[in-house]
């Protein structure tokens, strides 16, 4: 198998394997939200960045290639990352204390693992349209983070509910229906599309506090290993050593 | 030889006074702070004038002329300014207000309200002006230090001082970064 070295270490690919396949299959962590490995990746959040042979690339779109030098763990991407996951809080309304999701969100776990402590910019406190006209699931614009795990996973199951219009700080999620309301569409709470939402813009309701806070996903693990758990068995190598 | 003492100021801006609960929560240490410093200004001390300090610890967010008023003179008298919990991090529950034009929040809360008895926004010359939208801390003044959550532990608290009076640069470790 080719190879490639990533943080010093060796790690085999599949030829067609993305840098981040090959990182997650083998075993190592490389930030990320908006990649998930049961879909195309999407290559809009940047957590991933990566330095291969000294210029950035985003990990889950670059191809791997044999002897490619790739770093991940530097203090300058570290830096990287604090950043671009500020941007993404200041650009939204995430008030963790108030929102369900928290303990099991994506975006507050990447901060908990790259040290942040503040938000580091000035806060736009955008307006965004809350659509609670679903009866099993609620869509808040507020904390969106335009991923579009949404949108591909909807898309994946032939629904197409969700898309992203717009362009910069006016992009939004909007809804495939007749009224542009949630509860007008196809959208079940059953669907892929209802539960992959890395953030809390949208939870499925009744289900909010099952798990109390405190006991939640990444109050006991961080997101690197919760992570590598999750995700690895999808790439088909749950079972493999750890490459290190 | 006695060293001298830290002195402390701490205050609530927009805030509920969660974050200075929490800081009591440090329970005995309390004890041993005040072996090392001196509290000014402050809640527990009822002390009105701020004084000179070595640290100043802002709970809440700027939602008022008054806020910003006393977060401009413990900037200006504090070294080392502290800001404590989601609210002056972010502006917290107080911000999000900010989706509503102001007019609108104090016709919900003072004319429309239910079970209001001779319904007026309050307009006595005492009350300060509110902003048109609640700001986080460093919005305002620069910050050098913080230590997020609703409220922050008193572990996070008690870690952050500790490497203040010490003279180290504070970094809080994983386990205690919390932002709920």
């Amino acid at each position: 198998m080719p190879e490639f070295l990533l943080d010093g270490r060796s790690v085999p690919f599949e030829p067609g394997q993305t840098v981040m396949e090959a990182a997650i299959a083998a075993g190592i962590y490389i930030p990320h939200l908006c990649w998930h490995p049961a879909f195309e990746p999407h290559g809009s959040c940047k957590l991933c960045t990566v330095d291969i042979d000294g210029r950035p690339a985003s990990a889950c779109t670059r191809p791997a290639e044999a002897g490619m030098q790739v770093t991940s763990g530097s203090e300058a991407l570290r830096r990287l990352r604090l950043r671009l996951t500020q941007m993404l809080f200041v650009e939204g309304n995430h008030f963790c204390p108030s929102c369900e999701k928290s303990g099991d969100c994506e975006l507050q776990a990447m901060g908990y693992y790259l040290g942040m402590t503040d938000n580091h910019y000035p806060h736009f406190y955008p307006r965004r349209e809350l659509d609670a006209s679903h009866p099993d699931i609620l869509l808040d614009r507020d904390r969106c983070i335009f991923c579009e795990l949404c949108v591909r996973a909807s898309r994946k199951e032939g629904k197409s509910v969700f898309a992203l219009a717009g362009r910069g700080p006016q992009t939004r999620l909007v809804i495939n229906s007749p009224s542009g309301r949630l509860g007008d569409s196809e959208l079940d709470a059953g669907d892929e599309a209802a539960g992959i939402c890395p953030v809390g813009a949208i939870v499925r309701r009744n289900t909010a506090y099952r798990v109390p806070i405190g006991q939640r996903r990444y109050d006991l693990a961080g997101i690197d290993e919760e992570s590598l758990a999750r995700e690895r068995p999808l790439l088909g190598r749950a079972d493999g050593p750890t490459e290190d | 030889m006695d060293r001298p003492k830290i002195r402390i100021a701490t205050t609530s801006l927009a805030g509920c006074f969660g974050c200075h609960m929490s800081f009591l929560d440090i329970d005995e240490r309390l004890l041993e702070l005040t072996r090392m410093a001196d509290f000014d200004r402050s809640p527990l001390t009822d002390i009105k004038q701020l004084g000179r300090c070595d640290i100043g610890i802002i709970e809440g967010g700027v939602c008022n002329a008054e806020n910003v008023e006393v977060l401009r003179q413990f900037r200006e008298r504090c070294t080392h300014l502290v800001a404590i919990g989601a609210c002056a991090i972010n502006g917290g529950i107080p911000a999000l207000r900010n989706r509503y034009p102001l007019e609108a929040c104090l016709e919900e809360a003072y004319l429309r309200g239910e079970g209001l008895h001779q319904p007026a926004i309050p307009d006595d010359p005492e009350l300060p002006p509110l902003l048109e939208k609640v700001l986080p801390v460093h919005e305002v003044v620069q910050v050098d230090y913080t230590i997020p959550g609703c409220p922050p532990s008193a572990d996070a608290i008690w870690s952050v001082l500790c490497a203040l009076l010490a003279g180290r640069e504070p970094e809080l470790p994983r386990p205690l970064i919390h932002y709920d």
